[in-house]
């Protein structure tokens, strides 16, 4: 838009009000692209090719971390960070918890201060302990924006969503919508693989009931073989 | 609203406007379940936020026992289980 404003240089003063006059607009027509971004990367997460791709990358990354399970932490921790690992993969650096799960790996992997898990234990807790008090306001017009309640619930969601810590409310708010899509995607893919792997599991411990085993051993081969192409 | 102006033009400054915010909120509430039926003049933002907090940690809870009982199920499964999805994987590795 601002490029046929240049291309037409005859009025000069009606090109700068035009150029005046479009900047402002700029703001609301990038926030809809935003909107449609978010709303894209929404129904994505509800997609069952994502929860494919999500599934088999997963059992690849759990593989490896049977292998080398000497100096990983054992246990569910282990399953939990490599679930999330993928998750954050899965989102394609496109939003902040994503990348900051990854970077966090990275910090962990490289300084190996396990006391930065303590710290964030510790302050999930105490936040637990605030959820006592009852909201005292109830009106949604947003002049609640500025109450200390509502300030403190932003900044305890600020520390539940990772990379959020010292964003402010908009953000928050963004990333916690694309969050919780993604980890009810997790949910979701971290159950049926439990579902399949128990059903394989008892199945072949008791070898009778044949054909149970070969659905699920093929609902595995078929999470084994669904790989995307690597991303562009 | 005046005092809707005098905002705008404070926050006019750090392009934040309440229409946004009040966007993203309506947009929390739909995912939550919770509170998804309820009409939005019933819920404050303040509900939505603890909500969220509420379904985020219980979100966090389930991908734990999840990763607990997998963990659980490939350890415990060495046999041929295990030999199963290592020879699936290793087709295409």
């Amino acid at each position: 838009m601002a490029s046929t404003a240049v291309s037409n240089p005859a009025v000069n003063n009606s090109d700068r009000s035009l150029l005046r006059r479009k900047k402002k607009k700029k703001i609301p027509n990038q926030n809809q692209n935003l909107r449609n971004q978010a709303q894209a990367a929404q129904t994505e997460w509800k997609s069952d090719t994502q929860q494919q791709a999500y599934s088999s990358k997963l059992l690849q990354a759990l593989r490896r971390v049977r292998i080398t399970g000497g100096a990983a932490p054992k246990g569910g921790r282990a399953v939990r960070d490599a679930a999330d690992r993928v998750l954050a993969v899965a989102a394609k650096g496109r939003t902040r918890w994503s990348r900051a799960i990854l970077t966090n790996r990275i910090k962990l992997k490289f300084m190996k201060n396990s006391a930065s898990h303590k710290r964030q234990r510790v302050t999930v807790t105490t936040g637990n302990s605030r959820w006592q008090k009852k909201p005292r306001v109830s009106i949604l017009r947003l002049k609640t924006k500025n109450l200390p309640a509502f300030q403190r619930k932003a900044r305890v969601l600020g520390r539940l969503v990772p990379g959020c810590r010292k964003q402010p409310l908009p953000v928050i708010l963004e990333e916690a919508t694309d969050y919780i899509a993604a980890l009810e995607m997790q949910v979701r893919a971290m159950t049926a693989l439990t579902q399949l792997l128990s059903g394989a599991s008892s199945s072949s411990s008791s070898s009778s009931a044949s054909s149970s085993s070969s659905s699920s051993v093929n609902a595995l081969n078929q999470l084994g073989s669904s790989r995307h192409p690597p991303a562009s | 609203m005046s005092s809707r102006r005098s905002r705008s033009r404070h926050s006019a400054a750090s392009r934040i406007t309440d229409d946004q915010i009040i966007d993203l909120v309506s947009k929390l509430q739909q995912l939550l379940p919770e509170l998804r039926n309820r009409c939005s003049d019933k819920v404050s933002a303040a509900r939505v936020l603890q909500e969220t907090c509420n379904y985020i940690r219980s979100l966090h809870r389930e991908v734990d026992d999840l990763s607990e009982r997998l963990s659980e199920l490939l350890a415990n499964s060495d046999t041929s289980q295990a030999a199963l999805i290592r020879s699936l994987l290793s087709q295409q590795s």
